[in-house]
C-alpha cells in the first residue's frame, strides 16, 4: 500500500516498507510513526538517523549491539541497552525503526 | 507489552486436547513470494496457467523419487494418534492442523490421480481433485507445518509430516505460488552468503567490535577471525549470531571456546551461514548450493575441520545431508566428526578439562532448556544414542548452579516446536507463532512457578528470535530466552582475565538483571 504524504505517493511493500531507499524523506518516517500511533520524539530520531547513516556505509542495517553501543554513546549509557530500544520501537528496534529510515526489513532468523 | 489483534490462548494447568473449531486459522497464508524472489531460484514468476497439470505431474515425480514419501502416503490407517501432537493443533484449535488432516490434503490428491481406486471410484477412497481451492488450502495448511516432526514421534507407521509439508511446498513453489520470507531468504544467501544480506564489510565491523567488547569486559584479546587461511577450524554459523540478541552472546561464546583451549579457528565471509531455508521449501537443488559454499569455503581457507553453531535446522542439514550434498570431505581431518557440533567441541573441552568454567558466573539465573525440535529429532550428537539431549544439558549443568528440566513430555524427543520453526519466522505469521508457541509456553510457565526458573536456554537461532519476539504475549520478558553458549561464556575462566574491575562490573550487570527481571 503506498504511503501519501504532500500529496505525493511512495510505494511500498506488503508490509509497509519503502521500496525504494533513494525516496526517502523525513516527512516519511514522521508519516509513518503517526500511522502508528507513536509520533517521533528526538531520542527516535537519533536511532533512525543512526540506522540511515550506517546503512549508507554498510548496506545493511546495523547489529542490536552496534545500534545499543552507538546510542549509549550519543544518548547516555542507560540508554544504551535493547530494553530501551524496545520502549522506543515496540515492534523491535531492528524492524520498526528501520522501516521509518527507510531501510530494507532485515530477513533470516532473526 | 505486546498488543494482540487476535486471542492469545491461555494457559491452563495442565495440558488439554482443545475442543476444535472449524477454519479456526482458514485466514492464515504468509505473503507469496514476488516474481523477483521466485525467478532467481528458477520458479516461475506467478502462478502459471497449466498450473494443476504440472503440479500433478510434479507430484508424480516426488513420490518416485522420495520412496519414504509414497509409502508416508500410502500408509496411515487413520488411527488418530498424531491428532493431538501438533503444537499448532494444541494453539490454534484448527482441526486442519491434526497432522493426519494435513496430510490428507496431500493424500487425497495422491489417491486421485496415483490411486487405482482413486481413480475409479474417488468418493469412496477420499480422493478428490485438485482445484484451485485445494491449492489455496495447501498454502494455508503447509504454512501452519513448521516441519518439526513431532507428530512423527507418536505415528505408530513413523509418518513424518514434514517430508510431506516440504513436498508440497516444493510443488508450489514448480507452479508459481512460493513464501515471500523463505524465497527472499534463500536468493539472497546464494548471492551474499548469508540470510541477513550481510556484506562483508558490516560483518567485518561487527566482528571487531564485538572483540573490543570482549576486550573491555575481560581484559583479554579473544580473537573473531575471518577468512584466516590455515586455520583449523572453520566455523559456519547462523548469521543471526552477527545481528540478533541472545544469539550474539552465543557467538562471543564459541570465540572464548575456541580462544581457551587453542584452537586456530576462522568463520568465513563467503560462507557465513549455517542456516539452509532450502530444507524448508523441500529443494533439493537450493539446499545443495548453500551447502557447496561451505564445502568451497573449506577448501578455500585450507582448514581440518567444520564445526556448526548453535542453528537447529542447520544442524539437520549438516548431520544427515552435509556429506549427500557436497561430500566426499576427505580433505578434511578424519579423527574428528564431519561436520561437528559447537555443543560436541565445548563438551569435550570441559571433559578433559582443557576449559574451567566458574558457575557462579550464572548464578542470576535459574535454567531450564529448550530442545529444538531439528537437533532433537532429526540428527544427533556425541558417540551415544541421546546425546543430542545429554550433551547441551552436561553443558549448561557444568556452566550454572541452578538447571531444572521442564516436564517430561514437553522435552527431548517429545519437544514442542517453538512455533516459529520451518520457514514461519514471519511477521505476517505472528497470530500462528504466538498460538503455536502455547504448548512450550505452558511447560515454561509450570517451571517457572514450580522450581523459580528465570532463563530458557536454546541452540537455535529460529527458536531464540521467535521466543524473544512471542515471550511479552504470555508475560514474559523478551531476555528471558539465552543462548547455551551464552551461558558458557558468562562462566569460563579466561587465562590473564582481569578479575578486579571486570568482576565488580558484572555483578553490577547482574544486579540490574535481576531488578530488571523482578520488575
Amino acid at each position: 500500500m503506498p504511503i501519501e504524504v504532500d500529496g505525493q505517493s511512495y510505494e511500498t511493500d506488503e508490509e509497509g516498507y519503502l521500496a525504494d531507499l533513494n525516496q526517502w524523506r523525513p516527512e516519511l518516517a514522521t508519516a509513518m510513526a503517526d500511522a502508528d500511533g507513536a509520533p517521533l520524539t528526538e531520542d527516535h530520531w537519533e536511532v533512525v538517523n543512526f540506522l540511515r547513516e550506517y546503512y549508507e556505509e554498510y548496506q545493511i542495517a546495523p547489529a542490536v549491539r552496534v545500534l545499543t553501543k552507538a546510542i549509549g554513546k550519543k544518548l547516555g549509557k542507560e540508554k544504551g541497552n535493547s530494553k530501551y530500544l524496545y520502549e522506543l520501537f515496540p515492534y523491535g528496534p531492528a524492524k520498526q525503526a528501520c522501516k521509518y529510515a527507510g531501510l530494507p526489513k532485515p530477513t533470516g532468523c532473526v | 507489552m505486546a498488543v494482540a489483534k487476535f486471542d492469545v490462548p491461555e494457559l491452563k494447568e495442565y495440558p488439554i486436547i482443545p475442543k476444535l473449531q472449524k477454519d479456526a486459522m482458514a485466514h492464515s497464508a504468509p505473503y507469496v513470494a514476488k516474481e523477483e524472489f521466485q525467478t532467481k531460484l528458477g520458479y516461475p514468476g506467478e502462478l502459471i496457467d497449466n498450473w494443476k497439470e504440472v503440479a500433478i505431474e510434479k507430484m508424480g515425480e516426488l513420490t518416485n523419487k522420495y520412496r519414504s514419501l509414497s509409502v508416508y502416503l500410502d500408509s496411515c490407517v487413520k488411527c488418530g494418534a498424531c491428532t493431538d501432537k501438533c503444537h499448532y493443533y494444541l494453539g490454534t484449535t484448527d482441526p486442519k492442523n491434526m497432522p493426519v488432516a494435513r496430510q490428507d490434503l496431500f493424500r487425497k490428491v495422491y489417491r486421485r490421480y496415483y490411486t487405482l481406486a482413486g481413480k475409479i471410484v474417488p468418493k469412496l477412497v477420499g480422493a478428490e481433485d485438485l482445484t484451485e481451492e485445494v491449492l489455496d488450502d495447501w498454502y494455508t495448511y503447509f504454512h501452519q507445518c513448521s516441519q518439526c516432526r513431532r507428530c512423527s514421534v507418536y505415528c505408530p507407521y513413523g509418518i513424518d509430516t514434514a517430508e510431506i509439508s516440504m513436498a508440497a511446498r516444493e510443488i508450489m513453489d514448480t507452479v508459481g505460488k512460493g513464501q515471500k520470507y523463505c524465497n527472499e531468504i534463500i536468493g539472497k544467501a546464494q548471492v551474499l552468503g548469508n540470510n541477513l544480506g550481510l556484506p562483508e564489510p558490516a560483518l567485518i565491523d561487527t566482528l571487531e567490535g564485538l572483540e573490543e567488547d570482549i576486550e573491555d569486559e575481560t581484559g583479554v584479546q579473544v580473537k573473531m577471525p575471518l577468512d584466516v587461511k590455515g586455520a583449523d577450524v572453520l566455523l559456519i554459523t547462523p548469521s543471526a549470531d552477527f545481528f540478533a540478541e541472545p544469539h550474539i552472546d552465543g557467538l562471543i561464546g564459541y570465540a572464548k571456546v575456541f580462544h581457551e583451549a587453542g584452537i586456530s579457528w576462522t568463520m568465513s565471509s563467503y560462507a557465513s551461514e549455517a542456516a539452509n531455508f532450502g530444507m524448508f521449501i523441500g529443494s533439493y537443488e537450493n539446499m545443495q548450493k548453500l551447502a557447496l559454499r561451505i564445502r568451497q569455503a573449506a577448501l578455500d581457507l585450507g582448514v581440518k575441520r567444520i564445526v556448526f553453531g548453535e542453528c537447529g535446522h542447520a544442524w539437520r542439514v549438516a548431520y544427515s545431508f552435509l556429506n549427500t550434498l557436497a561430500g566426499p570431505f576427505d580433505f578434511l581431518d578424519q579423527n574428528y566428526p564431519v561436520p561437528q557440533h559447537i555443543c560436541e567441541v565445548t563438551h569435550g573441552l570441559i571433559q578433559d578439562g582443557t576449559i574451567k568454567l566458574d558457575k557462579s558466573g550464572n548464578d542470576h539465573m535459574t535454567l531450564t532448556y529448550h530442545d529444538s525440535c531439528n537437533v532433537a529429532r532429526a540428527s544427533r550428537m556425541g558417540d551415544t544414542p541421546g546425546g543430542q539431549f545429554t550433551i547441551p544439558r552436561d553443558i549448561i549443568r557444568a556452566s550454572c548452579n541452578n538447571f531444572y528440566d521442564m516436564p517430561e513430555h514437553s522435552i527431548k524427543e517429545g519437544t514442542y516446536c517453538c512455533g516459529g520453526g520451518g520457514g514461519l519466522l514471519t511477521d505476517d505469521l505472528i497470530e500462528l507463532r504466538v498460538k503455536g508457541a502455547m504448548p512450550r509456553m505452558q511447560a515454561l510457565k509450570q517451571v517457572t512457578e514450580q522450581n523459580g526458573v528465570t532463563h530458557m536456554a536454546a541452540i537455535c537461532a529460529i527458536c531464540k528470535s521467535q521466543f524473544s519476539k512471542i515471550f511479552p504475549y504470555y508475560d514474559f520478558q523478551m531476555d528471558q530466552i539465552v543462548s547455551v553458549h551464552q551461558l558458557v561464556s558468562n562462566a569460563i575462566v579466561l587465562t590473564g582475565q582481569t578479575d578486579g574491575e571486570s568482576d565488580e562490573e558484572n555483578s553490577d550487570n547482574d544486579d540490574s538483571k535481576d531488578a530488571e527481571q523482578a520488575a
